[in-house]
């Protein structure tokens, strides 16, 4: 029995050995649509470079696949060249040791003097970049069917006050006024919006980034639950579960007349053949007008073994920050470059109103980072934040003086 | 057995090789699965995170999972889960094998239909289960476009009654094979007895209640252990279906440790939810081993 | 009396047609979305019948849907998947038969506790076992390999198959070993010439429910494998599970029923030696 396993298992070896010549290996979860043909420009640029691509895409539930995948990559010793990670995350992967820096290449290109400080500082690791960003997704949007609107005689509310005028009318005119997908992720991130909506960025800082526990615990916390759960009455009730994707083509056919979501939806908005400004809208989450919540997209680069691959890493680091890549990428995927100072002439209108209101919040300090996309806090405490927000929205029967509590627990979690 | 006796006719070769044989197996399971529950253990002592480290920290995961509201829920559901899912499997699998014992016509194709859902994982189907389960896509929906406008069924969207539909989904991929089981059980009973017990003037119902089901003890107890396993087990079914919702409502063991393990970095609470898995199932089968293993002995 | 059973044999037959009607409805389902259109799923009850039937989502599953970067279908990772399944499949059941044939006909001191030891395996939740399993192969050179992915799958079947083939020859009379080794017959030539040919029901028992569980599994194959090596179950998920971009069920369906193709011939033709097996002996015990 043990001549062929033994000889399986040496060519099992000999395998593996050969598959590490110059190869860069990338994970990502970016499987169809424009997402893949944006990853498929990368690899196009890297093959130009003289390197082998070698694709690593683990899909589903926002990488949580792809976590489980990666992890088990580093401790088996054979990490991918460059992995899709972001935010705080950066941090903790960066505590354990495996990632290497990219500062060659970021000071020879002025990565520093390229990307906002906000945006930079989430890319450092001890002062040395580690990861190289290649979008930004603005969080805070509302997506409206000004059709369904206009049926109802409503405007565009700006306010949350507004906002709740507007739902009463359209539900009046007997229109779901909210399309909503009922996952721990999609209740974050309504959520976020609202708290945002009703305290302003100087409370979310505080409670979101700092976890002051007097801020989560604040009358203006419970404020902000109670808004959140005032949507409800106006969602329908085949909401849990949903995709966001079914929740914005419920947008799209009518079926609703607005949602909550970061600008990713706009991909579907244009792949049914509406026109933004004419067959939807994009405006900012009712009360967030002057402030952006960003969810930026990046890669981290790990220890690799040999000089052949660090070459390579330093090639991708490049290629995804040349203006080329950050400008295709950006449209395929609905979001803005991550890199200042490029054409924006090629987006479209919520394009350019992204990437103005980027500009004017970070000047205006209202640009604060989306906990609930993995910008804020560490994996923990973010995911028992989460758990907290879709069991009071989910729970009729729980106040938001004691989903308040919960939080203030949950922001201990490490 | 008769191997005492018998060990003196056995050359050297004959008594090492047995041994020799079942080494790598032995060895497999020792290293690959007690191995790795030890280092395991070992984790859940630790302040582990995104990656295995080894810190020590005593019982703090411990009392960090007692203390988490959703592992309760999680072994709650599990409670529920496998008390329905393993009860509803037999019964509707016992059910299903006596009716195809009746000399059915169609009975090969029939078998087969129902048998069909082992062979497909919950990674195929899950979103065939997902839409039917679904008030605004499903079943709801058809009965309402059929003119049963009262006609409510909404568990996978209801926190309270979403661990049903897991159930539900679960009974349709295992019932087929506990109808298998047991089919295959009451055809190696003898026909004869049957009908004696029919001569005397027995009723159908009553034959099988009384006479058949009871001769069918051993298989009813391998049935019940490929079930629980099963339920304890169940993963893909949870994370294909509700994916623990709504909220957490749904979660099970298994799908916590993953998530607290693998997508939050909690590696040290995961470990500990694992031990504390491990420790039931032990609890279960152990003593079902023993009684086993002891009983064959005798026989 | 006679009218009573015609009674009875129509309530058999109904409840015997209700319990088909619920085990088909899943399949039902995907069958009849993989051949509409998406205008046609937008706009219909997912129940209803297909009104113009397609196949370009079954062709566009099998070989142009992206999976990634890489466009090409599902069909590279199938053979994958076939790669995979046939060593594991080969290797688990042998050495399954060998360990069964050991522990119910040669028995020695401590035996019984070298299978409860094994059994008690079948219980362990798999994902317990992913990153030490990782580090393990990795330091064999095995990681993100075909041969990685057989390795892992020859342990966690060990359990079940030993316990298959232990339980159908618990059923064989000893008497049978005896003879054979009166008539000189060592320990070998025993299993080869007596005991192997009497296990025709069990092999089939055994070699379809480990193809089903191996073909099936998604843990290990996302964990332990890379491009090259990628099984379709993983290849599935990359192309349905995908988080933000535009969804096409039929496509998905499709692509879930090739996945499923496999499994369900298995069961379809041989599902009647699987029942015959498991009468034969498989759940005695």
């Amino acid at each position: 029995m043990s001549y062929p396993k033994l000889s399986a298992l040496t060519a099992g070896m000999m395998l593996a050995f050969t598959a590490q010549a110059a190869e860069v290996e990338v994970l990502h979860w970016w499987t169809s649509g424009g997402e893949a043909k944006a990853a498929a420009e990368l690899k196009k640029t890297m093959e130009g470079k003289g390197h082998k691509w070698k694709d690593f895409a683990v899909a589903g539930g926002g990488g949580e696949n792809a976590m489980t995948a990666l992890k088990s990559r580093v401790v088996s010793g054979q990490p991918p060249a460059a992995a899709q990670i972001k935010g705080p995350a950066i941090q903790e992967w960066g505590e354990e040791g495996v990632l290497s820096s990219m500062d060659s290449v970021a000071k020879k290109e002025g990565w520093d003097k390229l990307l906002p400080p906000v945006v930079s500082n989430v890319m450092k690791y001890k002062g040395q970049y580690v990861a190289a960003p290649v979008n930004v997704h603005r969080v805070n949007w509302l997506w409206v069917n000004p059709e369904l609107l206009k049926k109802a005689n409503a405007k565009v509310p700006a306010t949350i006050d507004e906002l709740f005028v507007t739902m009463e009318a359209l539900k009046k005119a007997g229109i779901q006024p909210l399309a909503y997908g009922g996952q721990p992720w999609q209740d974050s991130t309504v959520f976020e919006s609202i708290a945002l909506g009703v305290g302003g960025a100087d409370f979310y800082q505080k409670a979101f980034v700092k976890l002051d526990a007097a801020a989560i615990k604040s009358p203006t916390m419970i404020k902000a639950l109670d808004t959140y759960k005032k949507l409800k009455p106006y969602t329908d009730k085949n909401a849990p579960g949903r995709e966001w994707n079914l929740a914005t083509a419920m947008v799209i056919n009518g079926k609703a007349a607005m949602q909550f979501m970061g600008d990713w939806a706009k991909g579907e908005f244009l792949a049914a053949g509406k026109v933004p400004g004419k067959d939807f809208l994009c405006v900012a989450a009712p009360g967030t007008e002057k402030a952006f919540t960003f969810n930026i997209d990046s890669f981290v680069f790990f220890k690799v073994p040999s000089k052949d691959a660090e070459k390579g890493q330093q090639d991708l680091a490049s290629a995804l920050m040349s203006p080329a890549f950050q400008q295709t990428f950006n449209l395929n995927k609905g979001s803005i470059p991550a890199r200042t100072g490029l054409d924006m002439a090629k987006f479209d209108d919520c394009g350019k109103k992204s990437s103005t209101d980027f500009s004017a919040s970070a000047k205006g300090n209202t640009l604060v980072p989306s906990w609930a996309h993995g910008m804020a806090m560490r994996s923990a405490t973010q995911g028992a934040m989460y758990d907290v927000i879709s069991q009071y929205w989910n729970d009729d029967k729980m106040t938001a003086q004691q989903a308040a509590d919960k939080l203030a627990a949950a922001a201990k979690v490490m | 057995m008769s191997n005492t006796n018998g060990t003196a006719h056995y050359g050297f070769a004959e008594r090492w090789l047995p041994r020799v044989v079942l080494a790598p197996s032995f060895l497999l399971s020792l290293v690959f699965i007690y191995g790795f529950i030890a280092w395991n253990g070992y984790l859940s002592f630790t302040a582990s995170r995104m990656l295995p480290n080894y810190e020590w920290v005593g019982l703090a995961q411990y009392e960090a999972l007692f203390a988490s509201e959703r592992w309760w829920v999680a072994v709650q559901n599990l409670g529920l889960f496998a008390v329905l899912f393993i009860a509803g499997a037999m019964g509707v699998g016992i059910f299903l094998a006596i009716l195809l014992d009746q000399k059915i016509r169609a009975e090969g194709a029939l078998r087969t239909i129902y048998l069909y859902p082992l062979a497909l994982s919950f990674i195929v189907t899950g979103t065939a289960w997902k839409w039917m389960l679904n008030p605004g896509l499903g079943l709801e929906k058809l009965m309402h476009d059929w003119g049963f406008t009262s006609f409510t069924f909404d568990w996978l969207v209801n926190p309270d009654y979403s661990i049903y539909t897991v159930v539900i989904a679960a009974m349709w991929q295992s019932s087929g094979f506990v109808m298998a089981l047991f089919l295959a059980g009451l055809r190696g009973i003898d026909d004869s007895i049957i009908k004696a017990a029919q001569i005397d003037g027995a009723s159908l119902p009553r034959i099988y209640w009384r006479i058949v089901l009871p001769a069918l003890r051993p298989v009813f107890f391998s049935t019940l252990m490929i079930l629980s396993h099963i339920a304890i087990k169940s993963f893909d079914l949870v994370m294909a279906l509700t994916g623990g919702g709504p909220g957490f409502s749904s979660d099970l063991p298994a799908t916590f440790m993953y998530q607290m393990a693998f997508t939050r970095g909690q590696m040290g609470l995961g470990a500990a939810s694992s031990m504390m898995m491990l420790a039931t199932v032990a609890a279960l089968v152990v003593p079902y081993l023993y009684s086993e293993l002891r009983s064959k002995r005798r026989g | 009396m006679a009218e009573q059973g015609k009674f009875w044999r129509a309530v058999v037959y109904g409840s015997l047609l209700i319990a088909a009607v619920y085990y088909l409805l899943p399949l039902y389902v995907m069958l009849t979305t993989s051949v509409k259109s998406m205008e046609e799923i937008r706009a219909g009850n997912l129940l209803s019948l297909p009104l113009d039937i397609t196949f370009a989502a079954w062709s566009k599953a099998w070989s142009t849907a992206c999976t990634g970067v890489e466009c090409t279908g599902l069909q590279p990772y199938f053979w994958n998947s076939v790669a995979m399944v046939v060593p594991a499949v080969a290797i688990s059941t042998a050495l399954g038969a060998v360990n069964g044939y050991v522990l119910s006909k040669w028995q020695f001191r401590g035996s019984e506790v070298v299978f409860a030891m094994i059994l008690f395996g079948v219980f362990i939740p798999f994902q317990v076992l992913l990153l030490p399993m990782a580090q393990t192969l990795g330091l064999f050179g095995m990681a993100n390999s075909i041969t990685g992915l057989v390795f892992v799958h020859v342990v966690c079947g060990l359990a079940s198959t030993t316990l298959f083939f232990r339980n159908y020859y618990v059923g064989i009379p000893d008497e049978l070993i005896k003879a054979a080794r009166l008539d000189g017959a060592g320990f070998w030539r025993i299993f080869f010439r007596i005991i192997l040919p009497m296990s025709t029901p069990i092999l089939t028992v055994t070699v379809i429910w480990q193809f089903t569980q191996i073909w099936n599994d998604f843990l290990f194959g996302v964990v332990f494998s890379s491009i090259d090596s990628r099984p379709i179950t993983v290849g599935l998920n990359n192309l349905a599970n995908t988080s933000t971009s535009v969804k096409e069920y039929n496509v998905d369906m499709a692509a879930a029923l090739i996945a499923a193709l496999p499994t369900i011939v298995v069961y379809v033709l041989a599902g009647k030696y699987f029942v015959r097996g498991l009468t034969a002996g498989a759940v005695k015990g």
